[in-house]
C-alpha cells in the first residue's frame, strides 16, 4: 500500500481524472473531497462491503428454503 | 438460448429477455447478464438468474408491495448509465435474503436493483440516503399471522 502524508487543502491525484483532497481534519475525523468521472462509483467502504456481504448471503439460499417460498405463492 | 438455472433446471430464454448489468453486482462483478424468472403469473417473488452460471440466482421482490412509501433518489449518472428517459422505463426490485422461518426473511432496500425495462440495462444502485438498510423485514406482524 502506498502511504502519503497530506495537509489540509492538499490533494492526491489518481490517474488523469481522480482527485482526493483533504478538506478538514478534526480529531480522528478526516473530511475528504473526491472528484472523479461520473462513471466511477465512490462509496463508503463499510457500506459497499455490507452490500457485497448481503448479496453473498442472498445468493446462498438453499433449494429447500426456496421451495418454501415457492409453495407460499 | 438454453441456460442452466439454480431453481428451475435447464430452461429456454429469449435473447431479448436478457438484462445487462455492465458493472456486474457487488460481490459478483463478473456476472453481467441475468434473466428475470417468475414462478407463476403474478407471483410475489421472482428470481434474478445469471445466464452464464447456475450461481448466482437471487430471489427478488417488488419493494413497493411491502413498503408502500418506499422512495429514493436515482442520481443523474445512474439515469444516464441506464439510459432512463421516463418513469415507465424503470423497474425497481429488491434482493431478498430468504431465511428460515420464512417470516424472518429480509429485503435489501438500501441497494435496490434498478432495471431499464425498455433497454434491458440494469444495476444494483446503492442509495445515498441512510433511511433503509440491507435487511428490511418483508413480512409485517399482520401478514406474519397469515403465513404462519
Amino acid at each position: 500500500m502506498l502511504v502519503l502524508t497530506r495537509k489540509t487543502n492538499e490533494a492526491i491525484q489518481i490517474g488523469d481524472d481522480i482527485q482526493i483532497k483533504v478538506i478538514s481534519v478534526d480529531g480522528d475525523q478526516v473530511k475528504l473531497g473526491i472528484s472523479a468521472p461520473k462513471d466511477v462509483e465512490v462509496h463508503r467502504k463499510e457500506i459497499y462491503q455490507a452490500i457485497q456481504q448481503e448479496n453473498n448471503e442472498a445468493a446462498n439460499v438453499s433449494t429447500d428454503l426456496f421451495n418454501l417460498i415457492k409453495n407460499k405463492e | 438460448m438454453q441456460i442452466n438455472t439454480k431453481y428451475f433446471g435447464e430452461i429456454d430464454v429469449k435473447e431479448e429477455e436478457v438484462i445487462h448489468f455492465p458493472q456486474g453486482i457487488p460481490g459478483f462483478s463478473e456476472e453481467k447478464q441475468f434473466v428475470l424468472l417468475s414462478f407463476e403469473e403474478n407471483g410475489l417473488f421472482q428470481v434474478l438468474q445469471s445466464t452464464n452460471h447456475v450461481h448466482p440466482a437471487f430471489v427478488v421482490v417488488d419493494p413497493f408491495l411491502f413498503k408502500q412509501d418506499y422512495q429514493f433518489e436515482l442520481d443523474e449518472p445512474t439515469q444516464e448509465q441506464l439510459a432512463i428517459k421516463t418513469q415507465e422505463d424503470l423497474l425497481t426490485l429488491a434482493i431478498v435474503t430468504v431465511k428460515d422461518p420464512l417470516t424472518t426473511s429480509t429485503a435489501n432496500l438500501q441497494a435496490p436493483i434498478i432495471i431499464n425495462q425498455t433497454k434491458k440495462l440494469a444495476k444494483q444502485y446503492i442509495t445515498k440516503s441512510e433511511q433503509y438498510t440491507t435487511r428490511e423485514t418483508i413480512f409485517t406482524q399482520a401478514s406474519q399471522k397469515e403465513v404462519d
